[in-house]
């Protein structure tokens, strides 16, 4: 094993766990908020890259534009999602909201398939971008660059948001104690609706990173991403913002490690390991790296 | 015990439902009969589901799992042995001859699937709430790779085809009537009682000394066992498999049902499986006739979406219909409507 | 400033509130007594907006304007100029002591929130040496101050403080009820909910004590804190309290 094939995998496993990270961070953020498991978060992944693939290839705008796009789109549909599917049964026992969010996700997976048809469609960014780089013997696209660039840019300045802004703060009291938070002026409401914004901005992104490393798009991508960031969010502590970034690199590093040191034969397998991964942790360690004690709030 | 109105109205309804399979297995088409014998088996399913998810307030997603289970055990089982050779090259050779026919291998099959269920059960019904509907979720993810992977026995992806329809509907329904019976029985037994208090609340349960692991574990493998019957009958009625067919999809569409039903209640359970299954076949034509597709899953999603927000209890709550209850179950009912869906059992 | 009115409150299923009528004048301090479940906090509850009534009014006076506070949302009331230390003191655990603080000054717009900060840490010195730690991490009296300071941090002109000496340690109480009187010397009125009937009547002006949802006493401290019937409610001889 030369070094440059493992600074090559290392490499591998940023760019895979920067993908996760942007997923993980929203959904932890939303389950912080208001508890909920929120299944249909991958699929604003999927949005986002249909949006992008709409965005770069259709109208050939560059991809500045797109990344607007998609953070614009992610954050509406999300906040969209909030507004008419969560917040009417906010009193209602945990597990409907989940339900809900199952629903959510068929409801869009299926209606992507009716509006846009379920072929995978080709992802073709645009060649300066799926150009390589050599660093050290190791290679790297351009747009894994940028992803990785991208990503630890947007993780900088949400931490800048819920640490240092009047809203960002507001939001991280509404998680704590949402009564506490109405009592100092907080509309409780709005702060949820902020976190699904940032939430569904940051899968929108991942959206369009993802199809960009996968080489196409349809509407059933979302899927396996969503859970993945489940896993990562887990693995970090549900409701932590670094434990899900922490998870997310983890993830993806462990996804790597696990398809390089297989045969090739087993790298199927790699989706049966992620979610035997999943279950071991939630056993051995239920709060994840950063999760305070396990609270179930009714 | 003497006749009382409730024996009355099951005699009805029994003799309503043979009659309707007498009348099916003579008359209906061969794809009426298709249909109709998955009403049958997701009324099963849903049944099964609503028992042990509603009254031990569990929530599972892993009923696909193990119907991928029972119906891989049962179709291997009675697969022709003369075709296993080529087409099931890695069977060990006491399998490769066996022929077994539908019974034996669809009760082998709902063994394996609650066999399954309790060696996933132990630790993963440690989890609560959503992180259990993640974990069985992730079971049937697991399943189906290592199904698709394991095709010396399988056949992997590609499907097992030319499995013998051995199922029709007088199976179906036999076993759809054993499944009723038996959850019926445990729900309205004292096992069922403290089943029911694990839902209300844990810690009052351990205090009164249910066993709640030992009854959460029994009720997880009981409704795994008739998922894998289930999809026993459903690999001999439709005569192939593929790891594909056992979903989310699948899994999503067997918690609308429960949810629809009301949580808990196994007549709304199939009552709405059979809707659903006729619904969603009145709409399968509508589908492909415009070429919409994906409207059968965005009908059912609405549907579940809408009586979420309106009607969150579902149709019957975790009750029954009041024709069907013992005299003393039906004495109880409290008056205050609002009431009705907490504390009827 | 404030006036309640035949408040009929309900939570859930059952009437926790039954034709409350009080009256809180600016610059006092008003103690609302009762046992557990009695109907304070529930009081306090509705008069931030956190529970409606279903019948009567909560009027409060301030700055010449008139708020029905029945009506308003609860982040419209605190701008009005009401701020609810809650029970239980309920600080964000996992926020600084200084987040916290910010949190109080949440729809302040104006440039001295800092300066105000300032002052909260003369006020509550522990405050100060604790400004970075996490509020879940403090004593229970510590967190105790930092949720007065976090409430004072609106800036109010009626302060709802719901059984401050709950669980805190003798000495811990002194100096609480001592910051009482300090923030009503401030120009904040107090409206004070306390089952530690003998201290709250000491620094009260005058008091209301709660039975069953039911005002059933009210006067002049002074002339309460002589009462019979209080003093044998208080020695737990009163007839016992609803569950609700």
């Amino acid at each position: 094993m030369t070094s440059s094939y493992l600074l090559q995998q290392v490499l591998n496993g940023l760019v895979l766990g920067s993908v996760y990270a942007l997923v993980a961070v929203g959904f932890s953020m939303i389950y912080g908020i208001v508890r909920l498991i929120n299944f249909a978060h991958g699929d604003v992944l999927m949005v986002g890259a249909f949006t992008a693939f709409g965005i770069l290839l259709v109208f050939g705008f560059p991809l500045w534009a797109a990344v607007l796009a998609v953070l614009t789109i992610g954050a509406i549909l999300a906040m969209l999602i909030d507004l008419v599917a969560f917040r009417p049964q906010r009193n209602a026992p945990q597990v409907n909201g989940f339900i809900t969010s199952l629903g959510v996700s068929i409801l869009m997976q299926n209606l992507g398939i009716l509006l846009l048809s379920g072929r995978p469609r080709p992802f073709n960014l645009p060649d300066w971008l799926r150009s390589n780089l050599e660093i050290a013997g190791a290679r790297m696209t351009v747009l894994e660059v940028v992803t990785v660039v991208i990503t630890l840019v947007v993780l900088a300045g949400l931490t800048l948001f819920v640490r240092g802004t009047r809203l960002g703060i507001g939001m991280r009291a509404t998680a704590e104690n949402p009564t506490a938070a109405r009592l100092m002026g907080i509309r409780v409401n709005r702060a949820i609706a902020t976190a699904f914004a940032l939430g569904g901005a940051l899968a929108g992104l991942a959206g369009l990173l993802y199809a960009g490393r996968a080489g196409q798009i349809h509407p059933l991508m979302g899927f396996v991403p969503g859970l993945k960031a489940f896993v990562a969010a887990v693995i970090g502590g549900v409701g932590s913002l670094v434990g899900a970034v922490l998870g997310g690199y983890l993830l993806g590093f462990a996804e790597v490690l696990f398809v390089g040191l297989m045969p090739p034969a087993y790298g199927s397998y790699r989706d049966a390991f992620v979610f035997g991964l999943l279950i071991l942790i939630l056993l051995i360690m239920p709060n994840g790296l950063m999760g305070r004690a396990a609270e179930e709030r009714a | 015990m003497s006749l009382q109105r409730h024996h009355l109205a099951w005699g009805l309804l029994a003799a309503a439902v043979v009659a309707l399979v007498a009348f099916a297995e003579a008359r209906l088409s061969g794809y009426e009969r298709t249909v109709m014998g998955f009403a049958g088996i997701y009324a099963m399913l849903a049944i099964s589901l609503s028992f042990s998810n509603g009254l031990t307030g569990l929530f599972s997603l892993g009923h696909p799992a193990f119907m991928m289970v029972g119906g891989y055990v049962a179709a291997i089982l009675t697969f022709p042995a003369n075709r296993k050779g080529f087409m099931l090259p890695a069977l060990p050779e006491w399998m490769a001859t066996l022929e077994w026919s539908l019974f034996p291998a669809t009760l082998a099959g709902g063994v394996a699937a609650a066999a399954v269920a309790v060696i996933a059960g132990f630790p993963v019904l440690r989890l609560r709430g959503h992180y259990l509907a993640v974990a069985t979720l992730g079971l049937i993810i697991i399943l189906r790779v290592v199904i698709n992977n394991a095709d010396g026995v399988t056949r992997g992806a590609l499907g097992l085809n030319g499995i013998p329809r051995h199922t029709d509907l007088w199976w179906i329904f036999g076993w759809l009537a054993l499944c009723l019976f038996v959850c019926w029985r445990l729900k309205y037994s004292s096992v069922g009682r403290s089943l029911l208090a694990i839902r209300e609340n844990e810690m009052a349960a351990a205090c009164m000394g249910v066993p709640r692991a030992r009854a959460k574990l029994a009720a997880f493998a009981l409704g795994a066992f008739f998922a894998g019957v289930g999809g026993a009958l459903w690999a001999h009625l439709l005569t192939n498999l593929t790891p594909g067919s056992f979903s989310i999809t699948l899994a999503f569409m067997l918690v609308v049902m429960v949810v629809v039903g009301g949580s808990g209640s196994l007549i709304g359970a199939a009552i709405a499986a059979v809707a659903i299954t006729f619904l969603s076949e009145a709409l399968r034509p509508v589908e492909q006739a415009v070429g919409a597709y994906g409207l059968v899953q965005i009908v059912i999603a609405v549907l579940l979406i809408a009586m979420l927000l309106l009607r969150p209890q579902g149709l019957f709550a975790s009750a029954e219909p009041a024709l069907l209850r013992p005299a003393p179950f039906r004495a109880r009912r409290p008056r205050h409507p609002s009431q009705v869906e907490k504390r009827e059992v | 400033m404030l006036v309640l009115e035949g408040l009929d409150v309900w939570r859930g299923p059952s009437q926790v509130l039954h034709q409350i009528s009080l009256e809180v004048a600016k610059g006092e301090i008003v103690a609302l007594l009762g046992a557990n479940g009695a109907g304070k906090t529930s009081t306090l509850l509705t008069i931030s907006g956190l529970l409606r009534p279903r019948g009567g009014r909560a009027i409060l006076v301030e700055g010449g304007q008139e708020f029905d506070l029945s009506r308003l949302s609860a982040d419209r009331i605190v701008a009005a100029g009401v701020a609810h230390c809650p029970e239980g003191r309920q600080v964000f655990g996992g926020l600084s002591v200084t987040e916290n603080l910010r949190m109080g000054a949440f729809l302040r717009r104006d440039g001295e929130v800092a300066q105000d900060m300032e002052e909260m840490g003369r006020l509550f010195p522990i405050l100060r040496e604790r400004a970075g730690g996490l509020a879940g991490q403090l004593s229970g009296g510590e967190q105790m101050m930092v949720a007065i300071a976090r409430a004072l941090m609106s800036r109010p002109k009626l302060l709802l403080l719901d059984e401050p000496s709950l669980g805190l340690a003798p000495q811990m109480v002194d100096a609480v009820f001592d910051i009482i009187e300090t923030i009503r010397e401030r120009g904040t009125t107090v409206l004070l909910v306390e089952q530690n009937a003998g201290m709250a009547l000491d620094i009260a002006d005058r008091a209301y004590v709660l039975e069953q949802g039911k005002i059933t006493l009210s006067g002049p401290a002074a002339e309460l804190a002589e009462d019979r019937r209080l003093q044998e409610a208080y020695l737990g001889l009163a007839p016992a309290e609803a569950s609700s």
